[in-house]
């Protein structure tokens, strides 16, 4: 058993049209730098260029939204699944 | 993006973005579009492939702008309210290809605050609202490697395709 990672809609096309991955992970982090690590093209639309998860990538595990747990540090074991869903957000000028 | 990929949306569907941008301003107006995603299915070779649009647009999912503190000029969809979207799409068959919103006395062009916000794959349609009155609707992409919010070609057709 592993980790199942769930991919939105938005970012399939850069995990070979995937909709999820599975991967053995002791934390959040890990799990997301194994996909990355996969999927490649995923880092560009997860990370800013320090390394941060973009303000609109949500991140649950079991439905728990990460922020309110240990964030990236969050630990995870088989059978959980990890999800990151997108917030929407945009205007116009000030 | 294949460059001649182009987003459809009926005539009744883009009334409605327009109305919902009029009924929200002065505040910026948002919700989802349900449709499909017809690019996959490109290059087969049958007739009926030259008559599918890229993407269509078949429905929408008008939502509430959580951005209280700045309805003027911002709009935000919660996590929840993309789930939420999500499974009334699939509940009609569709998948949630993109979202709209609208600029308050602003043009139809994404602002620096769109891109650098924008998720690749999405069509984003901004309609402008000029003192109440709707106005240009256009269509964006951000591209792959996020360096361009790129036009996307929008048809408002009398009908849908499907």
């Amino acid at each position: 058993m592993a980790v199942k990672v769930i991919i939105p809609t938005p970012l399939r096309p850069f995990a070979g049209k995937h909709d999820s991955a599975e991967f053995p992970a002791a934390t959040v982090g890990e799990a997301l730098g194994r996909l990355t690590d996969q999927f490649g093209a995923l880092r560009k639309h997860l990370f800013t260029d320090d390394g941060k998860l973009r303000s609109f990538v949500n991140v649950y595990v079991n439905d728990e939204d990460i922020r309110y747990l240990a964030k990236e540090n969050t630990p995870t074991k088989d059978g959980d699944v990890v999800s990151i869903i997108p917030s929407i957000a945009g205007g116009g000028q000030l | 993006m294949p460059e001649s990929a182009t987003l459809w949306i009926s005539r009744e569907l883009a009334e409605r973005i327009r109305n919902h941008g009029a009924e929200a301003y002065p505040n910026e107006c948002c919700g989802a579009l349900f449709g499909r995603d017809n690019s996959a299915q490109s290059g087969l070779g049958s007739e009926s492939d030259a008559l599918l649009p890229a993407r269509e647009v078949l429905g929408l999912y008008p939502l509430v702008n959580r951005r209280d503190d700045s309805p003027h000029n911002r709009f935000s969809v919660t996590p929840l309210d993309v789930r939420e979207a999500e499974r009334a799409s699939q509940l009609h068959g569709l998948d949630v290809v993109g979202w709209y919103h609208s600029h308050p006395d602003h043009p139809a062009r994404p602002s620096q605050y769109d891109r650098d916000h924008a998720w690749p794959w999405y069509s984003y349609i901004i309609l402008t609202v000029q003192n109440g009155a709707p106005g240009e609707m256009t269509s964006w992409r951000l591209s792959d490697d996020r360096s361009e919010f790129a036009p996307e070609p929008l048809e408002i057709r009398q009908h849908a395709a499907a």
